[in-house]
């Protein structure tokens, strides 16, 4: 049995990759350790404020200075991560230190990117979630039951099963699992 | 039951008779495509993966564009030319279009078509979201991330889920007012920006097939702006003769069979079409130009994959000529070829360039430029709470900068007729 267990951080719908990592933050090594850095202090940067951390909004996802986050679990609405391809996006989420996403539906090359990079897992929902959560609460998933629970009221939610992919999140990433398939 | 030409190009990519919706198959790829904000990443994850002295699995098929960040001081951005510089040199890329050189084109998408890259019945694979624009060629051309296209360079494969296939029927000649932009911004108002999502978004009918290859890319490079996998036009002569200018190599022409499964088809008929814009924040965010006109804007901007090809211009230039803007209009060629066009063309006498510097607008030269944002010091990018009517494909905050800008997508009509009042306009006053 896999828990993951983190603190929540929600957001509304079609959340994209400008407003994920905007692209002016682009420009920053993906491999040099001290650079990447910077992905994580930009991640979510351009949410609008008054969405950033709902339901009150104004919450930033990380704090001045920081390049890590409070949050690991982010709960989200439809389309999570349209837009560009920018693997950037699911990096930048990485370095900040989520862990899992969970969204109604993702926008699919976001989706690929975080399952072949081997970023995070994204989970999809089974109902709408973001009104009944709250940013700070505490969430379980239990990833072999395919449900997680709020501890802050006890209620628990069921998440759909990951299918295909399950096995590259597994092996944790594409080169990973060719390898073991002995693609590669 | 027949296929989708979706389904049959990769199937016959995967060395099957046939695929259906759902299966997951592995591909060979024909073009992987690269540019300067994903181009270094790849670059890493490749050399990570396959070792420090690997080979590209066949250096005529990973062509390297870049576009994005090139007339910009912004040291890092700079760093990234000159990683794909020293990349393309070792690894002997036969198609290396390089900032500041003679070979420079500028915007991948249009540049790949210029290049004679796009050939019906194809894969191609591009580390940006908007490689789907090669659609309209007849291929299966879709956008990945920097890991997915590390792989392909290290093996010349990938694996994909095949899509369901939608149906956008256009039908019967569309008035002249309307363009492409006009066509699949409504088509995006109407089903949502998640609404093709996972999906190949298939555009046919007359209507389609009376459009220029030009007017087709601006509708295929909007396909993921619905979430799409991929856009597509089955090829026609006109595609025919488009792609047979620039590529000698031999292709395939694949068809959708009459019997072919649609979990959807949308059908419009042309005479009913209008011009229409999006309103912030988002692509879908659908509204008739006749209903929306005269708010006011703070500037307008023409250029990008989807609305700063040779036509769009031409079609901007009809409203612009010999008329004055109101507003800071800002015009971005695509590509340096479509760059000479202006400069070397006419309308009634007069170069394209000078009826733009003539009406006032501001020229910079080819790039993605403010499409993005992109660093601080770029051409046209936002800085406060502007207005601005543009002819790229996105909208959502911060998109061109400024998270408290907000953008209205549109035509190039439209947006050189908002360019001469200053406020949204419809293009049938000046038309
Ligand atoms: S012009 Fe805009 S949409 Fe097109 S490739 Fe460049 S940044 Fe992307």
């Amino acid at each position: 049995m896999e828990i993951i267990t983190g603190k929540a951080y929600v957001l509304g719908d079609d959340i994209d990759t400008d407003q994920i990592i905007p692209a002016e933050h682009l420009v920053y090594s993906l491999s040099d350790p001290e650079e990447k850095k910077n992905y994580g202090k930009f991640a979510l940067s351009s949410v609008p404020l008054a969405q950033a951390g709902l339901p009150d909004g104004n919450i930033p996802f990380v704090k001045e200075g920081c390049h890590e986050s409070e949050y690991s679990i982010i709960i989200a609405g439809k389309n999570f991560g349209c837009g560009s391809s920018r693997e950037h996006a699911p990096f930048a989420l990485n370095i900040a230190g989520v862990k899992a996403v969970l969204a109604e539906g993702y926008a699919r090359i976001f989706y690929r990117n975080s399952i072949d990079g081997g970023f995070f897992i994204p989970f999809e929902l089974t109902k709408r979630v973001i009104d009944s959560i709250k940013t700070g609460d505490e969430i379980d998933i239990n990833i072999s039951l395919n449900s997680f629970t709020n501890k802050r009221n006890g209620e628990s939610y069921s998440l759909k099963t990951l299918g295909d992919v399950k096995d590259i999140l597994d092996a944790g990433g594409i080169f990973n699992y060719a390898r073991k398939t002995g693609l590669i | 039951m027949g296929q989708t030409i979706t389904e049959k190009i990769l199937a016959h990519a995967a060395g099957k008779e046939a695929v259906s919706a759902g299966d997951n198959i592995w591909v060979n790829v024909d073009t992987l495509m690269t540019h300067d904000v994903c181009g270094p990443g790849t670059i890493g994850i490749f050399k990570r993966e396959f070792g420090d002295d690997a080979k590209v699995w066949d250096k005529e098929k990973v062509v390297i564009i870049p576009d994005h960040y090139i007339f910009t001081k912004d040291k890092h951005a700079n760093r990234n030319l000159e990683v794909l510089r020293e990349f393309a040199q070792e690894q002997n890329i036969k198609y290396f279009y390089d900032a500041f050189s003679k070979s420079y084109k500028g915007v991948c998408h249009v540049a790949l078509a210029e290049g004679g890259h796009n050939r019906p019945g194809e894969i191609m694979f591009g580390t940006d979201s908007h490689t789907c624009t090669a659609g309209a060629f007849g291929q299966f051309a879709t956008g990945i991330g920097n890991t997915d296209a590390a792989f392909i360079m290290g093996t010349g494969k990938l694996w994909v889920k095949v899509p369901e296939s939608m149906r956008f029927e256009v039908e019967g000649d569309i008035p002249d007012y309307v363009l492409g932009k006009d066509i699949i911004l409504q088509i995006i108002g109407d089903i949502g920006v998640d609404g093709a999502t996972y999906r190949a978004m298939e555009f046919t009918g007359s209507g389609i097939y009376n459009l220029s290859i030009e007017e087709r890319m601006t509708i295929c490079n909007m396909a993921i702006e619905a979430g799409g996998k991929n856009g597509i036009i089955a090829p026609d002569s006109k595609t025919e003769e488009f792609v047979k200018s620039r590529s000698s190599k031999p292709y395939t022409l694949f068809l959708s069979d009459n019997d072919a499964r649609y979990v959807k088809t949308i059908t419009y008929k042309g005479k009913d079409l209008e011009p229409v814009v999006a309103k912030p924040h988002s692509p879908d965010n659908m509204e008739k130009v006749s209903t929306i006109k005269g708010e006011n804007i703070d500037r307008v901007y023409i250029g990008s994959c989807t609305g700063g090809k040779i036509e769009d211009f031409k079609n901007a230039a009809r409203i612009l000529n010999n008329n004055e803007v109101k507003v800071d209009t800002f015009i971005v060629p695509s590509t340096v070829m479509v760059e000479a066009f202006l400069k070397e063309e006419t309308l009634n006498g007069k170069s394209y360039m000078d009826i733009f510097s003539d009406a006032g607008c501001k020229i910079a030269p080819p790039s993605c430029a403010a499409c993005l944002g992109g660093p601080a010091d770029t051409f046209g990018r936002t800085k406060t709470n502007e207005k601005v009517v543009s002819t790229t494909n996105r909208n959502f905050p911060g998109r061109m900068g400024s998270k408290a800008s907000s953008v209205y997508l549109a035509s190039p009509y439209t947006a050189a007729a908002s360019a001469l009042t200053g406020k949204i306009t419809d293009p049938r006053d000046y038309l």
